[in-house]
């Protein structure tokens, strides 16, 4: 009998490899699977088995149909998968075309690195503060200790609106306002857009500037080295050299001109330093005694220090845009490169 | 500052390079600008010799030399009498060029051939004598370049001397800063006269009416002077500052200036009227002609010297046209005086006349050195244009200026501003080195008198400061301040701005910065109405140009002329936006509005792909970057309404955008005459929202909404209504039913044209239906689905499409 069997599974297994088609094997499946399918009723011919050859015969019956489903499966597997082959090939797109995007914005170079200055100032624990653009004369200059009819008004061109009202030529009168608002310490920051009346290829009529300060009982000009040295390396890059340089400004005493060696040449004097190896990055000093004077607070207890930059000089040197007016341009093959 | 080596060599002895002394004066708060180097304009001018001179053959005039340069021997032909042989001379060689231009060429002077000449040293620009060849010392080189040969290169340092360090505007000042860097010693001119003249009383006087403005007024008399070119080595001096040379008294007062930073002015005697000076104000209206030869109205209060009878010049800033020294005058009379410096600055700015004089009164001079400048200025009159100093000083000095003195110096006070410890013998060292007496004051501390010329020190702060210039920043030490983070947090308004950047710039738009000034014309063209708002310009007064003299009310002009340029440039597909502030002018005498705006604009294609379906942008775009902006933010009561209209948009394509009934900001397409207006060639979208309204979006604590198990049922309803219906009043029909099995209504149709009644359009909704506690049978939802319906047909008069 179990020869019997093992020609039935011959025969089937022959069956199912020459049927080419999934109606062919499902017939297969049918006629030795179905429920009167041949193999499935072999099993009935157990009564003419010897008792003893019984449980042989039994598992070599299942044994058989397990074996013939599996193959079907597999022929049916390996049909739909030629099948799906052709239908995938046929269905085969240019990758390399240009894919369909809304292609992301920009941020304006100047906001990225007012952004990168904010984020490393915002570590030390400095606040980010604002004030008007339109400015008093008092905010922007008197309390500054800029008197009308005082030659450091020199140093900055001023657009008017009238005798009393200025558009701010810097940052700084954020620092009177919040020193007139709270009392000491204070730790903050203000970026902002300021104006000078001045127009050339490294001067626009507008420019954004920060203005940091920093007041408490115990702060000292070596302090103001630390943390703008640890700023400027985070900008500029670990190995940045930098300098402290005398010099005035109104505000403070002693003031610093903060110069780092030019990222250009390297020191060795190009267009760029005007010949000197040196690039003035920003200008800092120990507030003036008179401008605590001015806030109400007392000179002898609080000292402080306070810096300001112009953000397009930074954004000039660093993606290295000779000429500022660009950054207003606003050309958006310009501003797509940041 | 334009400061020549070689004039500051004359105070004070430099043995440092040229690099590092601008190295250490720039290091001293003396910025070197520029190193220049100048030369005389001339070249290939060498040592010569000459050999034999032998009488021109067919010339009286003219002689034939042999001169060698020592490696060659040239025939020169020379019309200068005092010539030998053996006589060491310049000659310019053929090919070289003498000053005005002149080239030596190989020439035949009647049948004599000449190849190169021989030059005085006027002829050279490097001396006034005009009469013979130069004679050079006989131990020179033969054939060194002449420049080489006599030194005549100086160095130019252009420093920039900022606004505190009057006494730096000379050069004097400068070799004062030098010594004391170098811990060198200064040399002072000597000032050595005679007063062989008459007694100056007995020939004028000086009255100071106004000596608030004029504290010091101080005069000589030079008489029997010959006007006439100042030496050159003075006109050298002069033009390697910047100036140019005149004449021998003019010049003087300008070396003068130069030299000791007090600026003089010499008037001809002859036209002093009643031979008096008078000093007073001006009145109201009063004009003058300055010596540039324009007439001046001069403004009230304008300090003026005057004769008798009229004005001579304008004090401290510029002399008079009246009163000038000319090819003939023969007797001057010399200022030297001390004015009030905000005066000088306020009519010196008034006047538009920023001159050096000015420029140096109005910083401070140094009221020590009025007299000494004086008496400078006398001799070298006296030597160079061979007048008689007269006897005696005329010295009015009504008002004594103010010098600072004794100010106390607590040596504590540095190391607490500068962090770090400089011994006090170092203090004091430094302190004298700059020319300041220093004297014990008790406790350690110090009263310190800064010499007059430093009229920036009047405080311990201003001490300390010098200390700390000298001793040298870089010796100081880099800590970090110890003092622990304030309690003060950021403004909110700087962390929504840098979302709303990256929600913008996540959307495809680029951030642009735009002028906050603009063209008033704006408001023209933006079609703004006679009583909006954004017509309160604030003007500036000292505008760079039209274009720029008014701050802007609105971002929009700005974002349409920035996609004008774009346009112009090829690029068309715009997304931008921009954040800043637009200006309302408030009432006289406040500070205008000032509001934060955040705007866009939105033109071109939906995509920059050239393949594929070219789709232009529209008004749905831009709404739903807006839409996703408000939908990141969580503000979910932002309403637009189409009944709000800009008179720069499109009134049917526009509406205002609402956050709990504030109008925030507006949304839509560019008004078409506001495009052809403007010259823009596309069709464009624009919003603005007023941060300031908009607000900080609260951030309400967020509390998780349970999702439902069960599946939705949608319905979807195609209602046929009147095309002016907007869709906003259906939804809220829908939403005022308040259904709660009703979970979101979207719509998925817009339908108008063939089919339906002119008039008439097509609205499918979308109905979805969902319990939190069960699936929803049939029954269920057309239970709220009819009625919902049902109260839209009878509140729109809407009728189903089938």
């Amino acid at each position: 009998m179990i020869g019997k069997l093992e020609q039935l599974k011959g025969e089937a297994i022959a069956e199912l490899e020459a049927a080419s088609d999934e109606d062919r094997i499902q017939a297969v499946r049918t006629k030795y699977l179905g429920r009167k399918g041949l193999l499935t009723g072999f099993l009935r011919n157990i009564v003419s088995v010897p008792d003893d050859e019984k449980p042989l015969f039994g598992k070599r019956c299942n044994e058989a149909k397990e074996l013939l489903s599996v193959r079907i499966d597999e022929a049916l597997a390996h049909l739909s998968s030629g099948r799906k082959g052709d239908l995938l090939t046929r269905e085969k797109i240019d990758v390399t075309l240009p894919g369909r995007v809304v292609r992301a914005g920009r941020i304006h170079p100047v906001i990225q690195i007012r952004r990168e200055i904010c984020g490393i100032f915002s570590a030390y624990g400095f606040s980010i503060v604002d004030g008007p653009e339109v400015e008093l004369d008092y905010y922007n200059f008197e309390a500054l200790n800029i008197p009308k009819d005082h030659p450091a008004r020199d140093m900055q061109d001023t657009f008017y609106i009238d005798d009393n009202t200025v558009l701010r030529t810097h940052t700084s009168p954020v620092q009177i306002r919040m020193m007139e608002k709270v009392r000491p310490p204070v730790r903050i920051l203000s970026p902002g857009r300021v104006y000078r009346r001045d127009s050339d290829v490294s001067h626009t009529p507008m420019f954004h500037q920060i203005e940091g300060l920093l007041v408490d009982t115990n702060v000292t000009f070596a302090d103001l080295k630390g943390i703008l040295t640890a700023f400027l390396k985070k900008v500029f890059g670990e190995n940045t050299t930098l300098r402290f340089r005398p010099s005035f400004f109104p505000f403070t005493e002693p003031s610093a001109e903060v110069d780092i060696r030019c990222v250009i040449c390297s020191g060795r004097g190009c267009r760029v330093c005007g010949q000197s190896g040196w690039l003035e990055i920003l200008g800092s000093g120990m507030v003036d005694p008179a401008v605590f004077v001015n806030v109400g607070y007392d000179p002898e207890q609080y000292k402080g220090f306070a810096f300001g930059l112009g953000l397009e000089r930074i954004a000039m040197l660093k993606y290295g845009v000779s000429d500022i007016r660009l950054f207003f341009e606003n050309d958006s093959r310009f501003l797509r490169q940041f | 500052m334009l400061v020549s080596l070689k004039w500051l060599k004359d105070y004070v002895d430099i043995e440092l390079s040229v690099t590092e002394l601008a190295d250490r004066l720039t290091m001293a708060g003396l910025e070197v600008d520029e190193i220049k180097t100048i030369a005389p304009q001339f070249s290939s001018v060498v040592v010569a010799k000459i050999i034999s001179v032998v009488p021109h053959p067919s010339a009286d005039h003219l002689s034939v030399c042999e001169v060698t340069d020592g490696e060659r021997v040239y025939p020169v032909v020379c019309g200068a009498k005092n010539i030998r042989a053996n006589d060491v001379v310049p000659m310019a060689k053929v090919g070289a060029v003498i000053p005005g231009g002149y080239t030596i060429k190989i020439a035949s002077l009647r049948g004599q051939t000449s190849e190169g000449m021989l030059c005085s040293a006027a002829e050279l620009a490097i001396g006034d004598d005009a009469s013979g060849i130069l004679q050079l010392p006989a131990d020179l080189k033969l054939g060194e370049p002449l420049i080489s040969a006599l030194d005549l290169e100086d160095t130019v340092l252009d420093i920039s001397v900022t606004p505190n360090r009057s006494d730096c505007l000379s050069v004097i000042g400068i070799a004062r800063e030098v010594a004391a860097i170098t811990g060198k010693k200064i040399s002072m001119p000597r000032v050595k006269m005679k007063e062989t003249g008459d007694e100056i009383t007995s020939l004028t006087s000086v009255t100071i009416q106004d000596a608030d403005l004029c504290p010091r007024y101080t005069a000589r008399m030079i008489q029997n002077i010959k006007i006439g070119p100042s030496p050159v080595w003075m006109q050298s001096r002069l033009e390697a500052a910047g100036l140019r040379p005149i004449n021998n008294v003019v010049d003087v007062t300008n070396f003068v200036m130069l030299e000791m930073g007090q600026p003089l002015h010499a008037f001809d005697f002859r036209f002093l009227e009643e031979g008096r000076i008078v000093v007073r104000r001006s009145a109201a209206g009063e004009e003058f002609t300055s010596l540039d030869e324009k007439i001046r109205i001069l403004p009230e209060d304008t300090l003026l010297i005057c004769d008798g009878k009229k004005p001579v010049a304008i004090g401290g800033i510029m002399g008079g046209l009246n009163s000038e020294v000319k090819q003939d005058t023969r007797v001057v009379l010399l200022e030297s005086a001390y004015f009030q410096p905000a005066s000088i600055r306020r009519c010196a700015r008034k006047l538009g006349m920023p001159t050096d004089a000015a420029y140096r009164f109005e910083r401070g001079i140094d009221p020590g050195g009025v007299l000494r400048a004086l008496d400078r200025a006398a001799q070298l009159i006296a030597e160079t244009a061979g007048g008689k100093v007269c006897r005696g000083t005329i010295d009015e000095y009504p008002q004594k200026v103010v010098v600072a003195k004794d100010i106390l110096l607590r040596p504590g006070r540095i190391r607490d501003i500068i962090g770090t410890e400089i011994p006090a013998k170092e203090v004091v060292r430094i302190l004298r080195q700059l020319g300041m007496t220093v004297r014990p004051a008790g406790k350690g501390h110090y009263n310190v008198t800064p010499p007059t010329f430093r009229v920036d020190i009047t405080r311990e702060i201003d001490l300390i400061e010098e200390v700390v210039r000298l001793y040298g920043y870089d010796r100081i030490p880099v800590t970090l301040p110890s003092a622990v983070a304030t309690e003060m947090t950021d403004i909110p308004r700087p962390a929504m701005e840098e979302r709303l950047r990256g929600l913008m710039t996540g959307a495809g738009y680029s951030e642009i910065i735009n002028y906050s000034f603009t063209t008033p014309a704006a408001a023209d063209h933006l079609l703004l109405d006679e009583d909006d708002e954004r017509r309160r310009l604030v003007a500036i007064k000292n505008p760079l140009s039209e274009d720029q003299s008014v701050m802007r009310t609105t971002l929009v002009y700005g974002l349409l002329e920035t996609m004008k340029r774009n346009a112009n440039n090829g690029s068309f597909n715009l997304r931008l936006f921009e954040m800043g502030r637009a200006f309302i002018a408030g009432r006289p005498g406040e500070l205008p509005q000032e509001k934060n705006i955040l705007a866009g604009l939105l033109t071109g294609a939906q995509s920059d792909n050239l393949w594929g379906a070219k789709v232009p942008v529209d008004f749905y775009d831009l709404k739903g970057c807006l839409d996703n902006l408000f939908y990141d933010l969580k503000s979910i009561s932002v309403r637009y309404r189409s009944e709000m209209s800009e008179p720069f948009l499109h009134p049917g394509q526009s509406c205002g955008i609402y956050l709990h009934d504030s109008l925030i900001g507006h949304l839509g397409a560019v008004h078409p005459e506001v495009v052809e207006r403007m010259g823009i060639r596309n069709n464009a979208y624009v919003f603005e929202i007023n941060l300031d309204i908009f607000g900080i979006p609260q951030t309400e604590r967020t509390v998780y909404t349970e999702i439902s198990k069960y599946p939705a049922v949608t319905r979807d309803v195609a209602f046929v209504v009147d095309s002016v219906l907007e869709t906003d009043r259906i939804l809220d029909i829908v939403l005022q039913q308040c259904e709660d099995l009703l979970e979101n209504t979207a719509v998925f149709d817009i339908y108008a044209g063939k089919g339906l009644e002119e008039g008439k359009k097509s609205l499918g909704l979308r109905f979805s239906y969902r319990s939190y506690e069960k699936t929803l049978t049939d029954a269920e939802v057309n239970c709220a689905h009819e009625k919902i319906v049902s109260v839209i047909k009878n509140l729109t008069g809407a009728t189903i499409r089938s």
